[in-house]
């Protein structure tokens, strides 16, 4: 007979402790239910820090998704409360009014986020005045973000981890944030004043943050939403938006309500029990173990498989003995590693310092009896991981005690993977270590994202995956294999592009659904396939391609770009960004008439629209009578240029004219990614020549010099030079062979700047160049079809391709306008 | 509700309507069946009618969620969203229930 385990929080403990149960199988032993007030799967937590800086996706944080939990036969009740728990009856009940029984009973409330009482923080009856956030939840992190990118002025108020890691997250959001934290330094709890002090030195240079120490806020400002906060010196700052990270308070009233014994935490004993209860189990920020609560995850890890070792019976007897930990601040540019002591405590500790206050370096060991029980690095910590690991496991420290902190010339801080003691954590995120990685490769799984997924190492805050990487090498023996869904064209269809090509033209399929119903096992669709497969199909057949609409995102069913309010931007084509007044008047007439609400130069060289209903299309474009711009595709957009020798004093090729022809020749081709260009009259590259997808450079003597593979977006880089030649008319056959090279080779959403040095400029150029593979004339030929191929498709207007092509799709709901410019006149 | 004729949704796309006080985005999938789910993207208000759909779920436009368009459910960890029964009449027309409020 199976038992039944109740689990109270799904968060990072609760969850996690239900994995490592089920990974000792004791999804045979339990039927396990899950009570989560949060109304989601288990996300980490920690990287809501990254959510609000902007560097990670809320997608992409997510460690349990809902099917997660019925994969593994959990009962999850996402966004239910358990109120009260009875004990002697053995159930639990649930603001939802439902009663569960339990055999075993999980409590992984976690914490809440600690709220000082300051006048004017709460308004009756309706939480937080407006204006004010905490930060620990998901729902939190969105809130802030959608009021912060509508307001100006941030405090934070904590400059503790949290507090620091709000205050640059903010930045990303508005232009002013300030720091107040009540203590003479900041990170006081993990930081001596020294360090604090560096560390507050960076923050206001580097980062542009403002800091105020010893600040006690006591009022918060403003009738209707914050104003501003008034400090106990009777300082006042002004701000739209207060974010309180003042620390954390653990969730333990349902345990008290319920007769737990209770201090600061819920009381347990070594084996994660609730003290006098036999059923009871508590795990996490919530519980306090031999006096100490601990509010970082590396301790929960180590709770979570004392505890499953424990229910599972893989190991009755397991024991917790409390963790050593040591924290590092998420905040790019800003290094900070600390564990155990900030100081000397005894007569016989021996210090090692170090600063170098103008460089934001502060650093020091503390070392008692031999033993590491302190460090802190600030502003250099190249030596953290050594450090982290003679402090977890009491290694013997280098006679040297200096080659702590500095190489010299003796053996290196760096631990080399073979040396590795197999229990060391190498993911400090979600408690992996070097000796369940190896596992994992012998087990069969050679890929380094196969391990990752299947470990989880390097999914936290990403840190370590360059470390999980060297560890998958060392362990496979050479033998790491590639993803094969890594080298799939599409997600959808389990092919490399050369393979579905040539089955693309062996069974002739010129349909997207064709191609899944012939290629997909089991012929199911995948809708985030079907872009970059309708691409390819078009590029291969031309106009014997079968389009279905659906296949196509918004952007190419409409030829606009989708906005964040669901509008769209109209971007007329304005050749190598020339145009006439005549052009200009009528641009503007059609913006007037229509109330655009903004209209605004592009980095391309043209004209932006911006914010027309879907429904106004066809008439703007039938009014503009001007070609689509294809801003919205993945395709050739524009080329840029500069005036060139028509009227620049140092023009020595006529660049506007080059670019003008190469875009009417090439206009609206569609590609893998997109195609930006430019043809610049000299190297003085007014045009960006150097950093697009195909530049041209006029050199003197009448020559023209090609780059590819340039980029100047996301990634920077300069373009490799192709060829130099001695005429326009070279420049634009080679420009149509490298593209076409380009889109039949590239993977969907490979930009030159990936593909060419994937390729090696070398081998390209020997290709489109030299011929050496005798395919020019083919790839010539089949850039003219498509060239061929091309209409506007804005004159598919009078009728619409498909019954409400242009029907608004938001009919009565209004959303978050995008807002309207004032007074640009 | 009835709504109009179900020639008016292309196969694979989706379309809205007002269902009451609702926005319900119905979807005509390739295979021909009907689905119906809420026509507002609960992540940040995206047209979901605009989205790209397979046989099990719609991909908002915005920042590509998907959801399941049987259950409401996402898959990639956003909010859920309403699921609407919906059918064709005898004339061709779609038929769509307004939202039961579920029994407590
Ligand atoms: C309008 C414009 C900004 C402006 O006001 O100037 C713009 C606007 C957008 N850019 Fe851009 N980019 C614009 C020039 C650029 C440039 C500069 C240039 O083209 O000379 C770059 C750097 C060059 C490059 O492409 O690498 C640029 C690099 C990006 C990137 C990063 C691409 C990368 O892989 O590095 C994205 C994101 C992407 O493609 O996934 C992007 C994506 C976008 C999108 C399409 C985002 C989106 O999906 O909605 C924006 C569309 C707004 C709209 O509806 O009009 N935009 N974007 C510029 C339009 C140029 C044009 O006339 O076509
Ligand atoms: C922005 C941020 C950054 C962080 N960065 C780091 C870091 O870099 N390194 C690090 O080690 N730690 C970091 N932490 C701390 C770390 O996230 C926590 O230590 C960890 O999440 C604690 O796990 P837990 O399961 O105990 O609590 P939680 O993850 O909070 O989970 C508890 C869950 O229980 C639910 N719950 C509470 N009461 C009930 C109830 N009565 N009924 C049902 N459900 C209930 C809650 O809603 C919650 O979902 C960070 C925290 C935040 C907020
Ligand atoms: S690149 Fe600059 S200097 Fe050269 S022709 Fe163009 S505008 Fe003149
Ligand atoms: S609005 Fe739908 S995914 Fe963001």
């Amino acid at each position: 007979m199976t038992q039944r385990l109740v689990v109270i929080g799904n968060g990072m403990a609760g969850a996690r402790t239900v994995e490592e149960i089920l990974a000792r199988g004791g999804g045979d032993q339990f039927t396990i239910t899950m009570f989560g007030d949060e109304p989601y799967g288990n996300y980490n937590r920690i990287m809501l820090s990254n959510v609000l800086a902007g560097v990670e996706d809320e997608a992409g944080i997510f460690l349990n998704d809902l099917s997660w939990y019925t994969d593994n036969g959990i009962t999850l009740h996402a966004g239910v409360r358990i109120e009260r728990i009875d004990r002697f009856a053995k159930m639990v009940y649930a603001t939802d009014g439902t009663a569960t029984p339990y055999d075993k009973l999980i409590i992984a409330t976690g914490s809440s986020a600690f709220v000082p009482p300051i006048t004017g923080i709460h308004r009756p009856g309706r939480g937080y005045h407006q204006g004010v956030f905490v930060f620990r939840t998901l729902d939190d992190t969105r809130a802030m973000i959608r009021y912060a990118r509508e307001h100006e002025r941030a405090v934070v108020i904590g400059g503790g981890l949290l507090g620091l890691e709000a205050a640059r997250g903010l930045q990303n959001h508005l232009s002013h944030v300030t720091l107040l934290h009540a203590m003479g330094h900041l990170m006081n709890t993990q930081l001596n004043e020294r360090a604090g002090r560096t560390l507050q030195a960076t923050v206001e240079e580097k980062l542009g943050i403002e800091v105020v120490v010893d600040a006690m806020t006591t009022e918060i400002l403003g009738k209707h939403q914050v104003t501003g906060v008034k400090l106990k010196d009777g300082r006042v700052i002004p701000c739209d938006v207060v974010v309180v990270a003042a620390g954390i308070r653990p969730n333990t009233q349902v345990a008290a309500d319920s007769g737990l014994v209770v201090e600061r935490g819920i009381v347990v004993d070594d084996q994660m029990r609730a003290q006098d209860e036999d059923d009871i189990y508590v795990v996490g920020e919530c519980a306090q173990h031999r006096g100490a609560l601990y509010g970082l995850v590396a301790p929960l890890w180590d709770q979570a498989k004392v505890l499953a070792d424990h229910l599972t019976g893989t190991d009755p007897q397991a024991e917790y003995h409390g963790s050593q930990i040591a924290t590092k601040l998420k905040v790019a540019g800003v290094d900070v590693a600390s564990m155990g002591l900030q100081e000397p405590a005894h007569p016989d500790d021996e210090l090692l310092e170090f600063a170098e206050p103008k460089k934001g370096v502060y650093q020091n060991v503390v070392i008692r009896d031999g033993r590491l029980v302190g460090a802190t690095l600030v502003g250099d910590a190249r030596k953290a991981a050594f450090l982290m690991q003679a402090f977890d496991r009491g290694l013997a420290l280098p006679e040297q005690r200096a080659e702590l902190l500095f190489d010299l010339g003796g053996p290196s801080g760096e631990v080399s993977v073979e040396d590795m003691p197999d229990d060391e954590q190498v993911c400090n995120c979600n408690g992996v270590s070097k000796g369940a990685i190896c596992a994992t490769v012998q087990s069969g799984c050679k890929t380094v994202t196969g391990v990752m997924d299947k470990t989880r190492a390097g999914k936290g805050c990403g840190t370590c995956k360059g470390l999980v990487q060297k560890i998958v090498e060392w362990a496979a023996d050479g033998q790491v294999e590639e993803d094969p869904a890594a080298s799939w064209y599409v997600p959808g269809v389990p092919m490399p592009k050369p393979e579905l090509m040539a089955a693309i033209r062996q069974y002739e399929l010129k349909s997207v659904s064709s191609v899944f119903a012939m290629l997909v096992p089991g012929g199911a669709e995948d809708a985030k396939s079907k872009m970059g497969l309708a691409s390819l199909l078009k590029m291969m057949w031309g106009d014997e391609y079968v389009d279905e609409r659906d296949a196509r995102f918004i952007n190419d069913r409409v030829h606009a770009n989708i906005q964040r309010d669901g509008t769209f931007s109209v971007v007329p084509q304005m050749k190598g960004g020339v145009t006439t007044p005549a052009q200009l008047k009528r641009i503007a007439e059609v913006a007037e008439k229509h109330d655009v609400p903004m209209v605004k130069l592009t980095g391309g060289q043209r004209i932006d629209l911006l914010g027309v209903p879907k429904e106004k299309l066809p008439q703007i474009w039938a009014e503009l009578d001007m070609p689509s711009g294809y801003a919205y595709g993945k395709s050739f957009r524009t080329v840029k240029t500069c005036v060139g020798s028509d009227f620049c004093r140092f023009g020595v090729g006529d660049s506007t004219a080059l670019g003008i022809a190469i875009e009417e020749r090439y206009q609206g081709i569609e590609g893998p990614g997109k195609m930006k260009l430019a043809v610049t009259g000299c190297p003085r590259n007014c045009a960006e020549a150097y950093v697009k997808d195909l530049g041209v450079v006029a050199i003197d003597g009448g020559k023209w010099e090609i780059y590819i593979g340039g980029a100047a977006g996301a990634h920077v880089r300069k373009g490799d030079l192709l060829a130099t030649v001695d005429s326009a008319d070279e420049v634009i056959t080679l420009t149509g062979r490298f593209l076409q090279y380009y889109r039949e080779n590239a993977n969907w959403l490979e930009r030159t700047y990936a593909f060419v040095p994937r390729i090696g400029i070398d081998r390209v150029r020997a290709i489109v160049v030299d011929d050496s593979d005798g395919i020019a004339a083919d790839l010539d030929a089949a850039m003219a079809k498509s060239v061929a191929a091309y209409r506007d498709p804005w004159k598919e207007r009078a009728e619409p391709a498909t019954p409400g092509q242009f029907r608004t799709s938001l009919p009565l709901i209004v959303l978050p306008q995008v807002p309207v410019r004032e007074g640009v006149s | 509700m009835r709504l109009g004729p179900v020639d008016e949704i292309p196969f694979g796309e989706g379309r809205a309507y007002a269902v009451g006080d609702d926005m319900v985005a119905v979807f005509r999938l390739r295979d021909g069946s009907l689905r119906a789910v809420s026509a507002v993207c609960p992540h940040a208000g995206g047209p979901l009618a605009d989205g790209q759909t397979d046989t099990k779920v719609v991909i908002c436009p915005l920042h590509l969620h998907a959801f399941d368009l049987t259950t409401g459910c996402s898959t990639t960890g956003a909010f859920s969203l309403n699921v609407y029964a919906v059918h064709v009449d005898d004339d061709n027309h779609l038929v769509v229930s307004p939202l039961v409020p579920s029994e407590v």
